[in-house]
């Protein structure tokens, strides 16, 4: 319970001073995560519009795939990443191994499925409702799934929202293809676990509670955004 | 307002559709020509909205086939357009609607933008333009289906029990809607179960019974006398099925 509350207190201090250490740690999760969320969702989310309107041959396969994806543990993800940055692999020759950008590209490995899956979910039923219209408006499946996308979009938020949070949240892929390196690749997540077997437990739960905060206001924003618009659009 | 030189008539041979083991339609010849609407009557299941569906090209028959016999037949795209039972609307703006099939035909932005215009107006709903389309009213939703179809200043018009969930003052509406396309040369092709709507309707007649065509004849001989039985039946109002 001390910790709890000494934890409570050294957040409150590190964002009320803007400790410049951990203003730069906040600023490089959000933009990494961000941008992995953006690249996966540039991949993902047509993927999974067309696995929602299109039937072919090893289709069913697919989406088993991609849901078994959705559980891929970030550390085989970062692994993967390693394996395909270090000097010997297939993109060692962009140096990218220890960089946010690497961190970006693990990330966005881990995410793509999630961001695939679901939204072949969602935009399944909405397909099921627009198929007959559209065919007989002459739409192919290729015309379909610009349009779903658009028309699913308030619920695509929330996939995209559930992207940033398993994004934001992990440590395992990060710290691998990443380093921690202070100052240049140290994120939150891979912070908290520096700190936590440093022994110094008050500034770990305090991290822990700022990367809370953050996240909470990020989906609140989502959300309100999402209200705001759907009262417009219907 | 359309291009000169017709598709029509809309000739369908021997059409045979069967879905899960249940054949729906046997044997179905049927030639659509120019002229007044041509409403398919007939009971619950006899295969109206089938029907429809294989002359419009949603679905492939079976065995038979469906083709174009005027001078000007188009080749690949469908030069149809249909209003299902229930209107299916993009969750876009009432304007966006019309707009979006506009689009897909490959039309220029101004022409797109006048005939979206043209077509609200003539259903009624230029003052809800810039409304999301699913906020409407069921009788509103249905008359944006028959603008965003009739936009598409199609040759063929097919209309699916367009009234069947509408109340008597939006089937009032839909049906002079529908009046006003088939006067400006649009050839309609309609379902419905409902006589006082065929009588209304009707330049002709197609009475489908348990998947085959048992009549075809001007509205006005079929409703003076129907010449088989079951149609005779169901225009005395006696339980067909």
């Amino acid at each position: 319970m001390q910790d709890l509350g000494a934890a409570f207190h050294t957040a409150l201090q590190l964002v009320a001073t803007g400790d410049p250490a951990m203003l730069r740690i906040v600023t490089l999760s959000l933009q990494v995560s961000i941008a992995a969320v953006g690249i996966a969702a540039l991949l993902g989310l047509p993927l999974g519009a067309l696995l929602a309107v299109a039937r072919f041959p090893g289709r069913q396969a697919l989406i088993i795939g991609l849901n078994a994806l959705m559980g891929l543990p970030p550390v085989v993800a970062g692994l993967l990443v390693y394996l395909l940055l270090s000097r010997s692999g297939l993109l060692g020759s962009l140096g990218l191994l220890f960089t946010p950008g690497a961190m970006v590209l693990a990330q966005a490995v881990l995410i793509m499925p999630i961001l695939a899956a679901l939204s072949r979910q969602v935009l399944e039923g909405l397909w099921e409702e627009y198929a007959e219209q559209l065919r007989s408006f002459g739409a192919g499946p290729c015309r379909a799934v610009p349009t779903l996308l658009w028309d699913g979009r308030f619920a695509l938020l929330t996939v995209l929202l559930a992207g940033f949070g398993r994004a934001s949240a992990e440590v395992g892929a990060v710290m691998i293809v990443g380093g921690n390196i202070e100052g240049f690749t140290r994120m939150m997540t891979t912070a908290i676990a520096l700190e936590t077997s440093k022994g110094d437990l008050p500034l770990a739960l305090a991290l822990g509670l700022v990367l809370m905060a953050i996240v909470l206001g990020v989906n609140a924003a989502a959300q309100g955004l999402r209200d705001a618009a759907a009262r417009s659009a219907g | 307002m359309r291009a000169p030189g017709t598709g029509l008539p809309l000739v369908a041979e021997r059409l045979r559709y069967a879905a899960g083991g249940v054949t729906i339609l046997d044997g179905v010849s049927l030639t659509i020509e120019a002229g007044p609407p041509t409403l398919i009557i007939g009971p619950n299941g006899a295969g109206k909205s089938v029907l429809l569906r294989l002359l419009h090209g949603l679905l492939r028959p079976d065995t038979g086939h469906i083709a174009w016999g005027g001078p000007a037949a188009p080749r690949g795209a469908p030069r149809g357009a249909m209003v299902f039972q229930r209107p299916v609307l993009l969750r876009r703006s009432v304007r966006a609607n019309v707009l979006y099939p506009l689009g897909l035909a490959g039309l220029g932005r101004a022409e797109r933008a006048r005939r979206a215009d043209a077509a609200l107006a003539l259903v009624g709903l230029a003052a809800l333009a810039d409304r999301p389309a699913r906020r409407l009213s069921g009788g509103e939703q249905q008359r944006l289906a028959l603008a965003r179809a009739q936009a598409l200043a199609p040759e063929l018009l097919f209309l699916d029990e367009p009234c069947a969930s509408l109340d008597p003052a939006a089937t009032r509406a839909v049906e002079e809607i529908a009046t006003a396309i088939a006067a400006a040369g649009t050839k309609i092709v309609m379902t419905t179960h409902d006589l006082g709507q065929a009588r209304r309707l009707a330049g002709e007649v197609v009475f489908l019974h348990r998947g085959r065509v048992l009549e075809q004849a001007p509205a006005q001989r079929f409703f003076a006398g129907a010449v088989t039985s079951e149609a005779a039946d169901f225009l005395r109002g006696a339980l067909v099925w």
